[in-house]
């Protein structure tokens, strides 16, 4: 079972949050991170291909700078390789951009499964994967909970609101993990060790055979023309006299805003 | 492509983290997050009830934390750094998880794989990297605490076993202990045994009422006629240097995690002070409070260079045990002053467990005393300095 499985590497806790105004995108400062959205889909790759007994796990990433700090824990978590695509074309591309150089990684490595989060923690798209699985030709399968291999046969649990859907399909296919599907496992020790030699292959655009006109600021043809800050709407706050059942109405409540 | 710059972080002014490889980052990243998840959300509880969790602690085996300094036998043979970095985030959790580590690492795992036989070996230090065997370290007694040489427990030879009498005091996972590692004189001089849990004439009482470290088992271990095979003595190292030995490396451990101590009550105080309101404006901008704040910060950072200073000579073979003494010495109370300032900046809210920094301060009242108290470290580096023993007269 070969597996691949996007990884995006996206500013740590500890870089400021903030979007510069000149650009719109995001202020990169500091070691990135592997995005946690990631390491649903790092988790459940790894589980399938223990529970197959057989194959390996290759991490696609697509980072400025041959960047690998992130793609790094997705080894020591358990993944066996890497691949990284860095090209100063690539700055300022759009999530078809992105998923045409992540489309081409995916068939270099020869894998039969593609594996990603829903949407990544700093962009929020959520389109890289359908486009990817549309260049491919491969059918996707999103916001899945609970993945299975039978044979050449992939079956995919998606919650909705109304009930559990159960998808079967042929593979080659992109599955989208939920947050919470699986828990992913820290990375051990000994894993952090060997992530140090497992092979990380650095590529740029013409290494991987991907046409430069169609990615980055080139290619784009979406592009953030405003950013502005988040306006906190707040609308009056209601008082409870506790009349020994105000936590039923708190309950209520919570469970209103889908808090609990 | 330039190194992008880094975010300004109170926590590490002088951006020593910069410095770290990515190994050593990824394994404080590691031990960050399962403090996060699994230490933090509980800890209040544990404290207060005076239980530490053997099962939550555990799970330190399946990541690798256990002995990851050692290596073979199921180690992860990590750096010296990334040793007492994981020690940092265990700390900035609870001492008490921290010394968990200490004791099984560096005081139980040890002593068996630097003087263990080959058989030894392989019985125990497996089990106890992976958590399911938990260990304990045996050496201060009921009289002999700063002076271990004075220890009353003995061994002698019956045949070819040995037999086992004394008490030891103060010891950290003695109740949960699977095999304790026990120092006794014999005729030859102080020697290590491996007492498994369940050999008649060994018992083990837990301390109760402790007003610090109460999220960690610290008993009395009774040997009573405590008959042991041959076999159970570690063979490899006779004298009180065995134990001093072991001692080292755990302090090691403790002068990089304490500062965890200190960087969680830091960070506390500088978010209250942020947010807390008096005469009208916050007390972080009362310049007493900057002076309490900025001085914490300075202290912080001078300590975590030098741990990280002594955990490079460590991992060259070179780091001395006075070296060591001025770490523990100088970043424990440290930590403890931190601990308290911070406690002063949080006010009455400074004093319940709402707060992380009366738990911290509390915890680091041990930790000055164990592994040698303050005055002992004192007088080991005022022997290096002057070339006078003061410790007896
Ligand atoms: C929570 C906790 C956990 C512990 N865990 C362990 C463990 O796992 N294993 C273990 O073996 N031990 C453990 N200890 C014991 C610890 O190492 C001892 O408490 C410590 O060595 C001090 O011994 P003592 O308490 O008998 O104090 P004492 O030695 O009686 O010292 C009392 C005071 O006298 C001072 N003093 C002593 N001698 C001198 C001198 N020559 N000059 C100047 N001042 C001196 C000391 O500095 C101290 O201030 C633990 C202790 C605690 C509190």
């Amino acid at each position: 079972m070969e597996v691949a499985v996007c990884v995006k590497q996206i500013p740590g806790p500890d870089s400021p949050q903030e979007i510069d105004p000149s650009t719109g995108r995001l202020v990169r400062e500091g070691q990135p991170v592997i995005d946690e959205a990631d390491t649903y889909g790092v988790e459940t790759a790894l589980q399938l291909v223990e529970r197959a007994g057989a194959g390996s796990v290759t991490v696609l990433s697509m980072a400025p700078g041959g960047e690998t700090s992130g793609v790094r824990a997705a080894l020591a978590m358990g993944a066996d390789r890497a691949m990284v695509v860095s090209d100063e074309r690539l700055a300022g591309s759009d999530a078809l951009g992105t998923a045409r150089v992540l489309a081409a990684a995916c068939r270099r490595c020869g894998a039969e499964l593609l594996v990603a989060g829903t949407e990544s923690g700093d962009g929020y798209s959520g389109v890289v994967p359908a486009q990817v699985a549309e260049l491919l030709g491969w059918p996707a399968v999103t916001f899945v909970r609970r993945i299975e291999l039978d044979g050449g046969e992939l079956r995919a649990e998606r919650q909705g609101e109304l009930g559990t859907e159960v998808i079967a399909c042929p593979l080659p296919a992109v599955v989208t993990v939920t947050a919470g599907a699986v828990e992913p496992r820290y990375p051990s020790f000994a894993g952090i060790r060997s992530a140090r030699q497992k092979p990380v292959e650095e590529l740029d655009l013409s290494a991987l055979g991907v046409d430069p006109a169609g990615v980055g600021e080139a290619g784009a043809r979406q592009r953030v023309v405003a950013v502005r800050a988040v306006e906190e709407e707040r609308g009056s706050g209601e008082v409870l006299e506790d009349d020994g059942r105000a936590d039923e109405r708190v309950l209520r409540a919570l469970s209103e805003w889908k808090v609990i | 492509m330039p190194p992008s710059a880094r975010p300004f972080d109170p926590t590490d002014l002088a951006e020593l983290g910069a410095d770290l490889s990515e190994e050593e980052r990824m394994v404080q990243q590691t031990v960050r997050a399962f403090v996060r998840d699994r230490v933090l959300p509980g800890i209040d509880g544990w404290f207060e009830r005076g239980v530490f969790p053997v099962e939550v602690a555990k799970e330190l085996g399946k990541i690798g934390v256990l002995g990851m300094h050692l290596d073979g036998y199921g180690c992860a043979g990590l750096g010296a750094v990334s040793y007492g970095l994981a020690c940092l985030e265990l700390e900035a959790g609870d001492s008490g998880f921290r010394s968990f580590v200490s004791v099984q690492g560096s005081l139980a795992m040890f002593p068996i794989w630097r003087y263990g036989s080959e058989e030894q070996k392989q019985l125990w230090l497996p089990r106890m990297a992976s958590g399911e065997v938990i260990g304990c370290f045996g050496l201060t007694e009921p009289d002999a605490g700063s002076d271990p040489g004075s220890m009353r427990t003995r061994a002698r030879r019956d045949g070819s076993d040995w037999v086992l009498d004394g008490t030891k005091m103060w010891i950290t996972n003695g109740g949960i202990a699977d095999v304790a590692v026990v120092w006794a004189q014999t005729p030859e001089g102080i020697r290590g045994f491996l007492v498994p849990r369940g050999t008649p004439g060994f018992t083990t009482n837990d301390v109760h009422r402790k007003l610090s470290l109460r999220a960690s088992v610290t008993s009395e271990l009774v040997l009573d006629g405590c008959r042991l095979p041959e076999d159970a003595a570690l063979p490899g190292v006779l004298g009180l240097k065995g134990p001093l030995s072991c001692l080292t490396e755990a302090r090691f451990g403790i002068l990089f995690g304490v500062l965890g101590a200190a960087r969680s009550c830091f960070q506390a105080a500088l978010e209250y002070s942020k947010s807390r309101l008096q005469f009208g404006r916050p007390i972080g901008g009362f310049q007493l409070t900057q002076a309490k704040l900025a001085d914490m910060a300075v202290e912080l950072e001078k300590d975590l260079l030098l741990a990280l200073q002594l955990g490079r000579l460590k991992e060259r073979g070179r780091l001395t045990p006075v070296q060591v003494s001025v770490g523990k010495l100088g970043n424990v109370r440290d930590a403890l002053e931190i601990a308290r300032a911070s406690r002063t900046i949080l006010g009455a809210n400074g004093v319940t467990l709402e707060y992380p920094v009366i738990r911290h301060a509390a915890n680091l009242e041990s930790v000055l005393t164990y592994e040698g108290t303050a005055e002992i470290h004192q007088l080991t580096i005022g022997r290096a300095l002057t070339g006078l023993d003061a410790f007896s007269s």
